[in-house]
């Protein structure tokens, strides 16, 4: 506090008070202003700006209650203490001094010593009072800096992670618009092929701190699925990434699903998010995707496990995921939502009504008190509802390869931990006339390498997925079968653009023994029933390609894409 | 929220007992529990028996714990959970890192 002397108001009617009272106070250390009655005393008050009121409680024109009021009322901030001096001895007349607006009283005939004691006590609270609001002046500018930052942050964040595709028909989230500030984060995208890859992740922590990891998640996750990576080399990568960059004690909590809308499987991997559902359209089933793994950014690359599960889903089927802001949202007796209570609620809700019923139920729940929820519905669509966002930037139709071949052969060794097709894709990105196609064009591969390996070289019959147990073990054979290989897989590319016509030839040979192709060809002419999920590659490939041609003994498929480059 | 440690100098085992909520505001005290140590304790024990939350800082400091207490190599359980307590572990495979009792 400064040095300066304090300025003491003394409104008494009496001057032998007056007298008295100014005598005690000059003596205390302070300086005065003395007022003759109320109104007096209201002018005196807005004139001098006194640091402390001595108010006689009975006085002519306006009295001291009054007086006290009105100058209560006019300083907002400022804590001018007041002191009413009386000969009331009533008690509730005394407590009338204080709900008036007075901060003490003294009774006559004035004592020296308490007067002083007084001064001094009201001195002490009104030096505290002045710290707190210097201090809530320093807070509130603080927090006023800091929510101008979390915007600022949050605009770069929004840059960088949030994704047009989460904005899709047939993905519906409850997103807070500052939840990156809780952790909560929710990519989603399209690969080459047309899958979604989804993830929502909850980092450790609130504000910045929280904040922070979900850039460089999200700038991995984006780029990986771009380039056509696994769901499982996509985890692997922003588990390492976020294990570099987060400090120790610091983790994310995710579940990722990759939907193949094609073939209508959910491929899923959860680490450390409550258990998220799958709801089946039609009848009450419920999978649950449960958490099986470390969350991200816990473990080293070489323990890290990968490991994705994967279900079949059907049309309209809808996957529910949330942070654990749901299961412990709280109501007002402190009681936890719970897993309980959001399983029967998905378990009794209508598919189309989900969402929306959990939203309400929740909130309901909470009773209006704005809990930071985060919580995503993403319905299987068909194929061709999905909306593709397109990239924008202007190709260079100049540059780039026109005319080339390649030629790409992998070992057992490669087939067991290399996925060739993100490198694939990005040759076929090189040429300008090739881009427009490119989903196309990659799903073509991942067809072809798929049926190379899996059928070709591991000799897996496909007639094993047609069973929802089958799925499983198909997938455990191909896993047993891929560590014990010797085979391999040579790819061939051939791409060309010649007065307009882009012409691109894919051949895959594996080093297996072949198969029946003209039953096959037969079958997949045929009607396929909605549940068998095998034997719709071959169909996918005779939709995209002008021509599908198997060369005896079958190991060998050799499809031709044709286009016109100004069509479409 | 309350944080008392007693180390046994016999087994080399330290027992970090958690009372009431387990979260950011036990930072400082969880860590110094470990950290003021002169030598490093060979065993650890987090007794959650008082212990009626616990949120995700609260696992990061259980991480930064078990790198102290040498990383892979650490010796850490955690007994006496709660449903509610054993809940959030489990969801979060804590397991896979920890001995949970």
């Amino acid at each position: 506090m400064s040095g300066e002397r304090l300025r003491v108001l003394i409104a008494d009617d009496n001057p032998v008070d007056r007298q008295i009272l100014s005598a005690i106070v000059r003596k205390a250390g302070y300086d005065l202003t003395e007022a003759v009655d109320g109104n007096d005393a209201i002018e005196k008050f807005r004139l001098e700006k006194p640091d402390l009121l001595l108010l006689d409680a009975i006085m002519p024109g306006k009295d001291g209650f009054q007086v006290a009021e009105e100058i209560k009322g006019s300083i907002a901030d400022e804590f001018t203490p007041i002191i009413f001096l009386t000969s009331l001895t009533d008690d509730s007349e005394l407590a009338r001094c204080l709900e008036a607006g007075g901060d003490d009283f003294l009774t006559k005939p004035y004592s020296q010593i308490i007067l002083k004691a007084k001064l001094q006590a009201m001195s002490r609270m009104r030096e505290l009072h002045q710290t707190m609001q210097v201090q809530r002046d320093e807070i509130s500018k603080l927090h006023k800096q800091m929510v101008a930052d979390e915007y600022a942050a949050k605009a770069v964040f929004d840059n960088i992670a949030h994704s047009r595709q989460i904005e899709c028909d047939y993905i519906r989230h409850l997103l807070s618009p500052m939840s990156v500030f809780n952790g909560d984060v929710l990519l989603a995208a399209l690969t080459p092929a047309g899958q979604l890859y989804a993830m929502l992740g909850d980092f450790t922590g609130h504000g910045l701190a929280a904040a922070v990891g979900a850039m460089p998640l999200a700038d991995c996750f984006y780029s990986m699925v771009a380039k056509g990576f696994s769901l499982r080399e996509v985890l692997r990568e922003c588990n390492q990434k976020l294990g570099s960059v987060l400090p120790s004690g610091y983790f994310c909590c995710a579940v990722a699903v990759n939907i193949d809308f094609n073939r209508c499987t959910v491929e899923y991997w959860n680490g450390g998010v409550p258990t998220a559902y799958l709801k089946r359209c039609g009848n009450s089933e419920i999978v649950p995707l449960i958490s099986s793994h470390l969350p991200l950014g816990i473990l080293n690359n070489d323990k890290f496990r990968d490991e994705t599960r994967l279900l079949e889903a059907r049309p309209n089927d809808r996957l529910f995921f949330a942070t654990d802001g749901v299961v412990e949202a709280r109501n007002s007796g402190q009681e936890y939502f719970g897993e309980e209570r959001l399983l029967a609620l998905i378990e009794d809700s209508h598919p189309d009504a989900l969402f929306d019923t959990v939203k309400d139920q929740v909130y309901d729940f909470m009773n209006g008190r704005d809990d930071d929820i985060t919580m995503v519905e993403i319905k299987l669509v068909r194929p061709d509802e999905v909306e593709q966002i397109v990239q924008s930037g202007a190709l260079d139709n100049d540059s780039g390869p026109k005319d080339w071949k390649l030629s790409y052969e992998l070992g057992p060794d490669s087939l067991r931990c290399f996925n060739p097709l993100p490198m694939l894709q990005q040759v076929v990105l090189q040429a300008p006339h090739l881009r427009k196609k490119s989903t196309e064009i990659y799903t073509v591969l991942a067809e072809l390498y798929s049926n190379a390996l899996e059928h070709g070289v591991l000799g897996l019959d496909s007639n094993l997925k047609a069973s929802v147990d089958g799925f499983t073990q198909y997938y455990e054979a191909r896993a047993h079968a891929l560590a014990h290989t010797d085979g391999c897989v040579r790819l061939e590319i051939n791409g060309s653009i010649t007065n307009g016509v882009v012409n691109l030839v894919i051949s895959v040979t594996d080093s297996g023994a072949g198969f029946d192709f003209q039953r096959m060809q037969a079958a997949a002419g045929d009607q396929v029933a909605d549940s068998q999920y095998h034997g719709r590659g071959v169909r996918l490939l005779q939709n995209l390609c002008q021509q599908v041609e198997f060369v005896e003994p079958g190991n060998q498929v050799c499809v031709t894409m044709t286009w016109r480059e100004d069509s479409e | 929220m309350s944080i008392l440690s007693n180390l046994d100098e016999s087994s080399g085992k330290l027992t970090i007992a958690i009372d009431g909520r387990f979260d950011f505001s036990a930072h400082k005290e969880f860590r110094a529990s470990y950290e003021s140590l002169e030598h490093k304790p060979e065993h650890y024990s987090i007794d959650m028996g008082r212990a009626n939350y616990i949120d995700s800082s609260a696992l990061g400091m259980l991480l930064l714990l078990r790198d102290h207490a040498g990383g892979d190599r650490a010796d850490v359980e955690i007994v006496n959970c709660n449903a509610d307590v054993r809940k959030i572990l489990t969801i979060s495979n804590f397991d896979q890192l920890f001995s949970i009792h």
